[in-house]
């Protein structure tokens, strides 16, 4: 996939002026967060849940190497291909192979954040092979050719206007603007699609270590489409997907659709293990599996280890104030919001994506949804640290906390700074308190006011406040006192 | 040395540690909470019908047809279907269907199946691949009837498996748990019911 997270200030003050998608992203963003609310009260212990999540994830990634092991031996006992991948150039060189080794012309595709990761779709089309993606949201982005804007609702930046203009250029059909007429489209579209394809291409929401099994879950059934009909499927996936055990992956269901869509329950989940059996009549003949790195086995043991918990539920960009405001595709790669920022940098390098960790207030809500507790704000500053020690941050900056750092250090300095620094303020600021603009700040000042700060500063009234105190002390020890407590009721 | 192992040097490196010979099996089992049937089924049919699938009860597996009947003539639907061979055995003509008993093809409009087993916890029905078990029976066509035992419904998913290991001793290639008819809400975050899949499930509890 195009790279532009390097451009994230740019990308973001363009999807800021885009009315087009101001409107959509206010009309259709806010669905999830209620959804997710109105789904998780109604489970007894939802925080109960999320423990569980994190801890099964975490404990995964302690033994990432056997639980890969266990799950490639099941895998192969039961007459799966297993393949391992450093990059996304070389997963994508794989499922080549096999498509050619096989004789596929069609591959139909059902949605893969890790296949948007390699590219693989431009990949298979320059080799002559016909591509169709039959998610409804990816679908629609193919048509657009545009990268998806979100990791669960691919689309969710577009409105049915625009659907309904994509429709009426490539199928030739008449317009509406009927969302159930549209998906009905969609349907028979596609349908040909699957029953022509020789391969089918998935993701894989969860390997099963025990079982050897890939997990795939859709609320379309296109999921189940291609690993059912096309006579080759290839799971392309993550290494550190995998669980060790059936129960596990029970638990784990618990909280993805619940924390992505607010569903209790995904309508499909397919656990997929092994080629057909001897004497069946549906099912592929030959199944594979990609595991694909491309930067995950760097993050372990490291300060960004437990990003890798990630189950991609997406309710971190559905909570997210900035994603909300400028969408997923000023995030520049395949994972906006705040699990982007930590995983573009760290797949690709910070020095791509120095704004990404930056583009956060810190708020915090990301943490509070995650079903498997990723401590994400701590991870962004984790990365900023980075970018300063690195001397990665423009040089204004660096020298701007240089300088706070050095004053910090000088209390006596630092008071004195801070008290004639509010007044200047407040002079600057004149009769409407609120200073329109600063010398050096006017990235901060050109969108908002800054209030000029009122009254005296937290260490003078600090002070004075423990003066008062002191004041009073005697008498507040002398009533805490259990005796005299005691003395005092009689 | 290949992909496979630098990565897993990697993660070797990373976890600062040889790869462990063995590790213990987490256990995460859920004890069934121990209720009744009558709970169980009470809950499955509520859940299901909150994912739209519709419901109805029978008594015994010989008044199924009648029952699809029944449906097919409310709904205003064709009664020609798809069916499982092990359905074979069940008067479909004398309720005025047709039932042939092969893998669907994508202009078949009905699909009857059995069930594995039903999970009350989300109303889920939970079906198999197998050489009589066609899996596209509960996919291609547009409308799928599924057959469910009252007594073949537990709690959890958890119960399902385990109860999938004592009587098919390993996984089969495709393990499908469906939730309702397709859906999708990719456009505008508008649910529409019918995506790729069945648009109608209707669950047929016997006993």
């Amino acid at each position: 996939m195009k790279i532009s997270s390097e451009q994230f200030k740019g990308n973001a003050r363009k999807q800021l002026a885009n009315e087009a998608l101001q409107s959509n992203l206010s009309r259709f963003g806010g669905g999830f967060a209620d959804r997710r609310r109105d789904a998780v009260v109604k489970v007894d212990d939802f925080e109960a849940l999320r423990d569980r999540g994190a801890s099964i994830r975490a404990e995964v990634l302690e033994n990432l190497d056997y639980w890969l092991l266990k799950f490639e031996a099941e895998a192969q006992r039961r007459g799966t291909q297993v393949h391992w991948a450093e990059t996304g150039a070389e997963a994508n060189q794989i499922l080549l192979n096999i498509a050619r080794n096989a004789g596929v012309q069609r591959v139909v595709k059902s949605k893969s954040m890790v296949s948007e990761e390699s590219g693989l779709n431009e990949v298979l089309t320059e080799a002559g092979i016909t591509v169709t993606e039959t998610d409804l949201g990816e679908y629609i982005l193919q048509l657009a050719n545009e990268p998806p804007s979100h990791i669960i609702a691919p689309a969710i930046h577009k409105s049915r206007e625009e659907v309904s203009d994509l429709f009426e250029k490539h199928h030739g059909t008449p317009r509406t603007d009927d969302i159930p007429a549209l998906c009905e489209e969609a349907r028979g579209q596609l349908r040909p699609h699957f029953l022509a394809a020789e391969m089918g291409v998935s993701g894989g929401n969860f390997l099963i270590a025990e079982t050897g099994s890939v997990t795939i879950v859709t609320n379309e059934g296109n999921g189940r489409m291609v690993t059912t009909l096309p006579r080759v499927h290839v799971a392309m996936t993550g290494i550190e997907k995998v669980l060790p055990t059936l129960e596990d992956l029970s638990a784990i269901l618990r909280l993805l659709p619940r924390s992505a869509t607010g569903q209790d329950i995904t309508n499909y989940v397919s656990i997929l293990t092994g080629v057909r059996d001897e004497g069946a009549l549906d099912g592929p003949q030959e199944n594979h599996v990609i595991l694909v790195d491309n930067g995950r086995s760097r993050l372990l043991g490291g300060d960004l280890h437990d990003a890798l918990r990630c189950i991609r539920c997406g309710a971190c960009m559905n909570h997210c104030p900035v994603y909300q405001n400028i969408g997923g595709h000023a995030y520049g790669w395949v994972y906006p919001g705040p699990i982007g920022a930590i995983l573009t940098p760290a797949f690709l390098g910070l020095e791509k994506a120095l704004d990404l960790p930056q583009a956060s207030t810190l708020c915090a809500a990301c943490e509070v949804v995650c079903p498997v507790r990723i401590p994400l704000p701590d991870l962004m500053r984790v990365l900023r640290e980075k970018e300063l020690t690195q001397g990665l941050r423009p040089w204004h900056e660096q020298l701007s906390i240089r300088l706070w750092r050095w004053l910090a250090l000088h209390p006596g300095l630092y008071a004195f700074a801070a008290r004639w620094g509010t007044r200047v303020l407040r002079w600057l600021a004149g009769r409407d308190r609120l200073l329109h603009s600063l010398p050096g700040l006017d990235g901060w000042t050109d969108g908002r006011d800054m209030p000029a700060p009122q009254g005296e500063t937290f260490r003078d009234q600090w002070r004075k406040k423990q003066a008062a105190e002191r004041k009073i002390i005697p008498i507040r020890v002398d009533q805490s006192l259990p005796e005299k407590t005691a003395g005092l009721k009689k | 040395m290949n992909a496979r192992d630098r990565i897993l040097e990697r993660v070797r490196a990373g976890l600062k540690r040889p790869t462990p010979v063995s590790v213990a099996r987490p256990d995460r089992s859920l004890a069934p909470m121990a209720r009744s049937v009558a709970h169980l089924l009470n809950d499955f049919i509520a859940r299901a019908e909150s994912l739209q699938s519709t419901v109805a009860q029978v008594s015994d597996l010989n008044a199924v047809p009648a029952a699809v009947a029944q449906y097919l003539q409310a709904q205003g639907l064709s009664r020609k279907a798809v069916i499982w061979p092990s359905l074979k055995a069940l008067d479909w003509f004398s309720c005025g269907l047709t039932a042939e008993a092969r893998p669907p093809v994508s202009e078949d409009r009905l699909g009857i199946t059995e069930t594995f087993c039903g999970i009350a916890e989300t109303g889920t029905l939970l079906l198999h691949s197998g050489v009589d078990h066609f899996s596209t029976t509960s996919l291609l066509p547009e409308t799928h009837v599924a057959i469910l035992r009252v007594d073949r419904i537990v709690e959890r998913m958890e119960q399902a498996f385990a109860l999938m290991q004592s009587e098919l001793g390993q996984l089969p290639r495709a393990t499908n748990f469906i939730s309702g008819p397709s859906r999708t809400a990719d456009i505008e975050q508008t649910i529409v019911i019918g995506a790729h899949g069945p648009r109608r499930v209707h669950i047929i509890l016997v006993g």
